[in-house]
């Protein structure tokens, strides 16, 4: 069975999923490859900023937060 | 030539080509790296749930939708309180002690027979400049400093930025730009280096030209004590709480400025897209008290009380001389100051406040000694040894709760001191944009101050 893919936007706070794809290029991609965010790793978001954006994400272990920018590129699906 | 640029053209296209190909080998080696350390640290690494848990209520807090502002404004509205009300007993103490020995040095003087304009330049000009930096601004710095650095080592300040990131993006800057205000408050230059965290040249810009509108540590000094001759102008007894609340109000203000600015300049000559943001939250750790003292008093406190010290020295001379020295019937000063009459009057200010600023492009500590000299000079002599004496000579050389006002305003919005502008030209290495962010704030800050002089005039409010 195919598990939904979708953006990292919409994972929900307090839910975890997996990274399938980052779909940047350049610097940008070059920083979140950096921090960890590779295909396979689990992403779990945290919270919001109070205005909604950033969003903080769970990243191996350490709190990176990301504007809805970037995260809009990185595409997870959703585990158990 | 044609050769040239067509070979050189194949050449970039040819690297463009391997490093198209590089990148992916840097996603395999970044992900088998990554596959490495986890295997790793699943090891050997041990979790600690608990720590875990209070860093994420600490954070459901700092961060809510409902407190996350007003805690922000009430953390920085304390720390000024603290820094204003703790450091009004030491300033006097020291002023007592330094104003004191000024007296051992002018018997000094006349012992040993030095004529009368030696003793003005060194012991008038030189001393009493020094006294008067070392007295004001050394017991606010050595609270201020340790308690910013405290909340620096906590891990509070990336929370900061994550809570105005979006205000920011907005105005199309970085959210880091946050932090690199946060180094503004101890000292301009320092904010400025710091702007290097952001990655994108277009943003690390508009970071730099706009640090200046946070009030630095030599402009602290200067805010604090107006505010406190303020309220007392203000309501007769002056009170530390609202002195506090009205610099905490100056440092807003300076964060809208910053903004707009930043918005305007990302829309007009920093044109272009906002670049990544990505900004770690670190665990919330308990700063160990040693290094936290040695770094803010030796390595913050003293660093930037030297500065004003080697400054304040020469600074203080020339004063002097500018004051003591007669052209015609008047004194240098009080021939430029007149000169500075009728531009001042009109942005509520008067010619020596002008001057004093002027004077004060090599740091911004100075300006109020500068003030004190000049006006010390044309009246009689008295001991400035407390907020009352002060206000009492600067009420009697005509001063209202509107001169005051704009004093503080337009300390907050004037050109950066020689050092940060020094700085500019380093890390931008450009003239155009150096000039820029002396005009900017300069510009601004002449337009507020006549606004608000002229509504207040018209109003006839004062």
């Amino acid at each position: 069975m195919a598990v939904a893919e979708f953006e990292l936007t919409q994972l929900p706070i307090g839910r975890m999923a997996e990274v399938v794809k980052v779909g940047l290029t350049g610097l940008a991609r070059n920083r979140l490859l950096d921090l960890g965010l590779v295909p396979s790793t689990i992403v779990e978001a945290i919270r919001k900023s109070p205005s909604g954006d950033p969003v903080a994400y769970k990243i191996r272990g350490a709190v990176i937060a990301l504007r809805s920018e970037e995260s809009r590129h990185i595409t997870v699906r959703s585990i158990n | 030539m044609n050769n040239l640029a067509t070979d050189f053209e194949r050449l970039t296209q040819k690297a463009e080509a391997e490093r198209k190909k590089l990148g992916a080998v840097r996603d395999q080696v970044v992900q088998a790296l990554y596959r490495e350390a986890q295997q790793i640290a699943e090891k050997v690494v041990k979790k600690e749930e608990n720590k875990r848990d209070l860093d994420r209520t600490i954070d459901n807090i700092v961060t809510s939708k409902l407190l996350g502002y007003p805690l922000m404004l009430a953390l920085l509205s304390f720390i000024f309180w603290l820094t204003i009300s703790g450091a009004n007993l030491p300033s006097a103490l020291l002023a007592d002690l330094l104003f004191g020995f000024q007296h051992r040095l002018t018997a000094f003087f006349q012992w040993v027979g030095a004529p009368a304009w030696l003793h003005g330049v060194l012991v008038l000009g030189m001393y009493r400049g020094l006294a008067w930096v070392v007295s004001v601004m050394l017991p606010p710095m050595a609270i201020f400093f340790p308690l910013f650095t405290f909340l620096e080592d906590l891990g509070y300040l990336p929370r900061v930025a994550f809570n105005l990131d979006r205000l920011f993006k907005k105005a199309g800057a970085h959210g880091k730009q946050i932090l690199t205000m946060c180094m503004g408050f101890g000292c301009n230059a320092a904010g400025i280096i710091a702007c290097r965290i952001i990655e994108s040249p277009r943003e690390r810009l508009i970071a730099i030209l706009t640090n200046n509108f946070v009030p630095c540590n030599g402009r602290f000094p200067t805010m604090i004590t107006m505010a406190a001759v303020f309220m007392g102008v203000l309501v007769s007894g002056y009170n530390t709480f609202a002195a506090s609340f009205l610099v905490a109000g100056v440092v807003v203000l300076g964060v809208l400025v910053t903004l707009a600015v930043s918005w305007v300049l990302s829309k007009t000559l920093l044109k272009g897209v906002p670049s990544t943001f990505t900004l770690e939250l670190p665990p919330y750790r308990l700063p160990k008290l040693g290094p936290l003292l040695i770094r803010s008093v030796l390595d913050r406190t003293l660093f930037v009380l030297m500065r004003a010290v080697v400054v304040a020295a020469p600074a203080g001379a020339v004063t002097w001389l500018l004051a003591n020295l007669q052209v015609g019937d008047l004194s240098i000063l009080a021939h430029l100051a007149g000169w500075l009459q009728g531009f001042g009057h009109a942005i509520g200010l008067d010619g020596f406040i002008v001057l004093a600023f002027i004077l004060g492009l090599p740091a911004n500590e100075i300006v109020i000694p500068i003030l004190i000299m000049s006006y010390l000079a044309q009246g009689m002599m008295l001991e400035l040894d407390s907020i009352d004496a002060l206000r009492e000579l600067l009420v009697n050389n005509g001063w209202t709760w509107l001169t005051t006002l704009n004093m503080i305003l337009l300390s907050l919005l004037h050109f950066p001191c020689a050092t940060t502008l020094l700085t500019i030209r380093k890390e931008t290495q450009s003239t155009k944009w150096t000039v820029l962010a002396a005009l900017i704030p300069t510009g601004i800050g002449i337009l507020v101050c006549f606004g608000v002089t002229q509504i207040v005039r018209t109003l006839g409010l004062v």
